[in-house]
């Protein structure tokens, strides 16, 4: 019997092809990770707009810049995806969608709402 | 440490803060896309609402924990390396309370004064 340290080994990403669950599942930590980064963004700009009304004239000019723009599209869907991967994954957790047909419909399903949800309020806001 | 069921409390909690977390986001959310404050008074006067305080001073609380959980699990996955692991925890950890510490003061501001 062969050591395993003979095993071969083949752990290059991007040279895999992914399944729709495993693309599913890496950008709900994509985005899970873009929304931990907006944390303290968000906290500040949730003080300044307290402060006082010019604090709050400059948070709303900010969000209409188009930088705060693209900021908000990207938070946008970072949240829609993970919400809805993360729902996804409750499921899972409780015994529902875990067969791989089931899965993998249900991944495919909250990337496409993940994007269209994105777009929906993005457009609702505008 | 032994335990038979290490990491169950984390994967708990983690859990436990998403259904808040949703919750207050698709509440609030929802609210402020179809009424939206408009101006810093009546912004002011919202926030600063006993239940509106509490509720966010909660929603922080938990988007603390749930945010730790899964940074941590994403640190524990590509640091190997223990002085590397422990300085990205540690940094992280003192990070998310340091904003926990800010939003609990701009709370505690926009009640007062």
């Amino acid at each position: 019997m062969r050591s395993p340290r003979a095993r071969p080994v083949f752990l290059n990403l991007l040279r895999i092809r992914q399944s729709v669950t495993a693309i599913a599942s890496i950008l709900h930590r994509l985005s899970g990770l873009l929304l931990v980064v907006s944390i303290p963004i968000l906290i500040y700009f949730f003080d300044v707009s307290l402060r006082d009304a010019r604090g709050f004239a400059m948070v709303e000019a900010a969000f209409d810049s188009i930088a705060g723009r693209l900021l908000l599209v990207i938070m946008c869907w970072s949240l829609t995806h993970h919400m809805l991967a993360g729902i996804r994954f409750l499921l899972i957790d409780l015994d529902v969608g875990v067969e791989i047909a089931t899965a993998r419909r249900s991944a495919a399903a909250v990337i496409a709402l993940g994007l269209i949800l994105a777009l929906a309020v993005i457009g609702f806001a505008l | 440490m032994t335990r038979p069921v290490q990491g169950l409390r984390a994967w708990g909690l983690q859990r436990i803060s998403s259904l808040y977390l949703l919750g207050f986001i698709l509440f609030v959310g929802g609210f402020f896309l179809v009424d939206p404050p408009l101006g810093y008074q009546q912004w002011r006067q919202w926030v600063a609402r006993p239940g509106v305080s509490v509720g966010t001073a909660l929603f922080f609380i938990m988007l603390l924990v749930h945010a730790w959980v899964g940074i941590r699990d994403v640190i524990m996955d590509y640091a190997h390396n223990l002085v590397l692991r422990v300085v990205l925890l540690g940094v992280v950890a003192f990070g998310l309370i340091a904003c926990g510490a800010w939003a609990a003061r701009v709370l505690v501001g926009a009640s007062t004064g």
